[in-house]
């Protein structure tokens, strides 16, 4: 999903209602269930092809099923997850973090029904159709450290920490996929998660650390 | 530099200097960051994360073209935009722009969706001007865009080349690169009134302090708060309020409502801060041994549109006779701002390639050659121990090669080493302690915590002092109403704030020591703080609980005040580095496998946290040995990369092992605190240079040591 929609009242380019195509038909239509960069989980796919409704352009209003409680908003189609946890929900979830936008550096992991996912590469309204989104605050009560995240402090796999939040959901995803990964595969799994600051070392022990208590 | 002012007559005399070694409680052991659990549960507000009632989003209208003059500007259609609150002129038509992303204009919006909606719908009409944005030489750019600095020389190198045996010539080089801080740079403005209240993603909150002033018509700087408890990297790149940081106040102002606006990554990538190229033509000689007799060196870089880097060839050595001349050129992209370590990591690599060059031609082992020039440096007993650690951690001698892997099959195995230096003295900081009467205990100084641990630094110190835990100490900063202190920069933080968080407490334990010292019927001089309580020296029975003894303050808190402590600082460390690592000449894929950093600076206040400013810094320098640059394309003069995809950043499998040792105990500890944010990230591309060419048995001229370039430089050999 390299490019927001552009918006449809604007005179340059033809509405989306009059070209009779929707996003989601294009997706129904071709049969292609994961474009480049936008993972689509098969029951948020399969809930596209049974719906085949058009939403939009203006705001939709959906419910986010984010850490346990339904949550309201109402949102263009063209908002991501991201921004819909950040800036849309009242009050905010702003743990995941926009750095690159583009499904490349993972600061903004969720895991959605289960998997890791980027939300910045999920469209809002994609994710009504999940049955569970858990973002980092939804880990452990306010006052309380996940067993990654305490992992994460003891092992120093944190510094600025803008990337942290990202990273320990993928860990947290990963250690429910596979509870005793080597050193190795840790070092694969979190291939997606990118830090500036540089504490792969630290994680690499966080990971392992956390395993062993989980 | 702060003149050390005559300390305050002490109370009861308890002495500020640092504790020695075996009565240091907390000073240097491993402690967990204070920031930890708020960073790792997900509930620390970065000034991304902000969010004030009625807040707008800002975005800017960047120039697509690398130098312009802007004919008009047609924003009719973005103000009747859906949402659109305001709008802001930032380069009115007429002037110039001079790279592409350089911000003309920015518009406030209800959403961040319908901000980028007007942006789109405004219209620039440019007047397109030659433009220069390749990485080039001072002869194929034109002069008016070259900037030759003055040469410098030392002895007489006619002289050193006579007296040379032995000749190396090169060429080596970086790429420019960017900062790309994770958060990036931005802010959330708020008016009340005349108030004005910026949350900043900032290394500087007084200076950005006086930058919002000034660029607000002088408004005055009482008026004016500026906030940033946490922040998500900087590198260097965050000191100043910014073009759009004066325009996000002007949005505030005109919409009468707060605006947040941050950069969007690929901005941030072209225009948010740049390191610059260095490239250099260097010829050094020396003696059969070794003994370096003289260094040439021609020089030239980009880095914006500016004369950004002054690098003072060769690097660490003060070989006898030198000459070195640079030439900066000046081009049409996103300007350089003071990249970690400014220049060192450029010089190093030029410097330790050429000299492991020289090793090459000489046939000896560079560790040999290094150690054989040591005498030149400014510490020469410094880096022979940590060469010497160096090379048992990475086991040089038995696995050291000369150049060129003889062993058959496409996989080449290599070392290679570098030193480096830097100064790192405390800057001028300014704490004060309060303690209560019900015996809480908290700091207050206006510095940033930009993920280099300051804040669990302070606590360290103070807990120190008091003899408390580490978690009874609330440390605040990042608010320029607390004292005043410098910016994050050079290395200076921890110097400035340790001695004076040190000094602070002091002066409020001196002041509580008074009080206390009636009820247990002694003076003052009698009382020393141990193990959470005051007691009389030498007589623990005769003591209060740290509560107890708060409780004679009545209802009056203490206040302590303290400064930088010259004498609990100093500047100027080493460091070494050695890189092992595998080539595949096939691919031309750089394995690195293990990186061995031995560091020293001064007395170490946390281990833990120093630790992994050196694990940073050599990550950070993997990246720019093996993976990043700015790739600009001539014709359009726009950054072809300004993404995360292609702006590559080395991954948690691409490091390697990276092994730290930090060099403590006698010769070091006694000499006070010292920085060291920048040293680790000197010597990386250097050292994987040096291991790439002693591997493959040619050298890859320019960093990054990209796959291509591997395959090229065996296709000439």
């Amino acid at each position: 999903m390299a490019k927001r929609d552009k918006p449809s009242g604007s005179s340059k380019r033809p509405s989306r209602e009059s070209k009779g195509l929707s996003r989601r038909d294009f997706i129904k239509g071709t049969g292609a269930a994961v474009s480049a960069g936008v993972l689509v989980l098969p029951a948020v796919a399969e809930a596209a092809q049974q719906a085949g409704k058009v939403l939009g352009p203006g705001a939709v209003p959906i419910t986010l099923r984010v850490n346990g409680q339904a949550r309201q908003i109402a949102v263009e189609p063209r908002v991501t997850l991201l921004d819909a946890l950040r800036d849309y929900l009242d009050p905010p979830l702003t743990g995941a973090k926009k750095v690159c936008d583009r499904g490349t550096c993972g600061a903004c992991t969720v895991i959605v029904d289960g998997k890791a996912v980027y939300a910045c590469m999920m469209l809002a309204i994609d994710a009504a159709q999940a049955s569970s989104i858990l973002t980092i605050e939804g880990l452990a009560p306010e006052g309380q450290l996940h067993a990654v995240s305490a992992a994460f402090v003891e092992n120093d796999a944190l510094q600025c920490g803008f990337c942290t939040p990202g990273f320990v959901m993928a860990c947290k995803a990963y250690l429910d996929r596979n509870p005793n990964p080597t050193y190795e595969q840790v070092q694969q799994a979190l291939g997606g998660n990118l830090c500036r600051c540089g504490t792969y070392m630290g994680v690499r022990r966080a990971v392992l650390d956390a395993a062993k208590k989980l | 530099m702060t003149q050390e002012a005559k300390p305050p007559a002490p109370v009861s005399g308890v002495d500020y200097r640092w504790p020695e070694a075996g009565r240091r409680r907390l000073l240097g052991k491993r402690i967990s960051r204070l920031d930890g659990p708020a960073k790792s549960s997900g509930r620390a507000k970065y000034t991304y994360d902000v969010k004030r009632p009625g807040m707008l989003y800002g975005r800017m209208v960047l120039s697509t073209q690398p130098r312009a003059k802007i004919i008009s500007i047609d924003t009719s259609a973005a103000e009747k935009m859906p949402g659109v609150k305001a709008v802001h002129v930032i380069v009115p038509a007429g002037q110039e722009v001079r790279w592409v992303g350089q911000e003309i204009l920015a518009v406030a919006a209800e959403t961040e969706a319908q901000a980028n909606d007007a942006v789109r719908a405004v219209k620039v009409e440019y007047e397109k001007l030659a433009h220069l944005v390749a990485d080039t030489t001072p002869e194929k750019a034109s002069s008016e865009r070259s900037r030759q600095l003055a040469e410098q020389t030392q002895g007489n190198t006619d002289e050193g080349f006579q007296q040379a045996e032995v000749i190396s010539e090169g060429e080596y080089g970086c790429a420019v690169i960017t900062h790309c801080c994770l958060e990036a740079h931005g802010q959330v403005v708020e008016w009340e009134g005349d108030q004005l209240t910026v949350w900043a993603s900032t290394q500087a909150l007084m200076g950005i302090t006086q930058e919002f002033s000034r660029g607000l018509s002088n408004h005055p700087t009482s008026k004016i708060r500026v906030l940033t408890p946490v922040m998500g990297g900087g590198f260097g790149s965050k000191f100043g309020a910014d073009t759009w940081g004066i325009a996000c106040a002007q949005l505030a102002r005109k919409a009468g409502r707060p605006v947040k606006m941050m950069l969007e990554r690929d901005q941030e990538l072209m225009v948010a801060g740049a390191r610059p190229s260095l490239h250099a033509r260097v010829r050094v000689g020396a003696k059969k041994d070794g003994t370096v007799t003289a260094w040439w060196s021609d020089s030239w870089g980009t880095g914006g549109p500016g004369p950004a880097g002054n690098p003072n060839l060769p690097y660490v050595f003060r070989f006898p006779h030198k000459r070195s001349r640079h030439t900066a050129v000046l081009t049409n992209m996103g300007p350089a701002r003071a990249w970690r370590a400014p220049n060192h990591p450029q010089m190093c690599l030029v410097t330790m390639a050429a000299l492991e060059d020289l090793a090459a031609k000489l046939g000896m082992d560079p560790l040999d050659l290094f150690l054989k020039n040591v005498q030149f440096t400014d510490r020469a007993e410094v880096y022979r121990a940590e060469l010497e650690k160096g090379a048992e951690l990475i086991g040089w001698r038995k696995k050291w090669h000369p150049r060129g892997d003889t062993t058959p099959g496409p996989i080449k195995r290599g070392l290679g080493l570098s030193i480096h230096t830097w100064g790192g003295r405390g800057h001028n900081s300014n704490a004060s302690v309060v303690i209560e009467p019900d015996g809480s205990v908290k700091v207050f100084i206006a510095t940033q915590d930009l993920g280099t641990g300051t804040r669990t630094a302070i606590a360290i110190v103070a807990a120190e002092t008091l003899a408390l835990p580490v978690e009874a100490i609330q440390v605040n900063i990042g608010d320029n109403q607390y004292p005043p202190s410098e910016a994050s920069g050079g290395s200076t933080t921890i110097g400035g704030v340790s001695s004076s968080t040190r000094r602070a407490s002091v002066d409020a334990l001196n002041q509580l020591l008074a009080k206390v010292a009636p009820a247990l019927g002694v003076e003052a001089a009698q009382l020393e703080a141990v193990g959470g309580r005051i007691q009389v020296k030498g007589d623990p029975a005769k003591s209060l609980a740290w509560k107890q003894a708060c409780a004679r303050l009545g209802t009056m808190p203490i206040s302590g005040k303290g400064q930088t402590s010259p004498d609990l600082i100093s500047s100027g460390v080493g460091g070494v580095q050695m890189a092992e690592l595998a080539v595949d000449v096939e691919t031309g894929v750089v394995k690195l496998e293990k990186l061995v950093a031995v560091q020293d600076c001064g007395l170490i206040v946390n281990m833990k946290t120093a630790e992994s400013q050196v694990y940073g810094g050599m990550i950070m320098g993997v990246c720019y040995a093996l993976f990043e640059e700015k790739i600009m394309d001539e014709r359009s003069g726009r950054c072809l990369n300004p993404d995360m995809e292609f702006y590559k950043l080395a991954g948690i499998g691409d490091i390697g092992e990276l092994v730290v040792h930090m060099m403590t105990g006698p010769g070091y500890d006694e000499r006070g605190v010292i920085g060291l944010g920048e040293p680790p990230v000197i010597s990386p591309g250097a050292a994987i240079s040096n291991a790439v060419a002693n591997a493959i048995g040619v050298r890859v001229a320019t960093l990054p040591i990209t796959p291509d370039k591997v395959l090229a430089a065996l296709g000439k050999a």
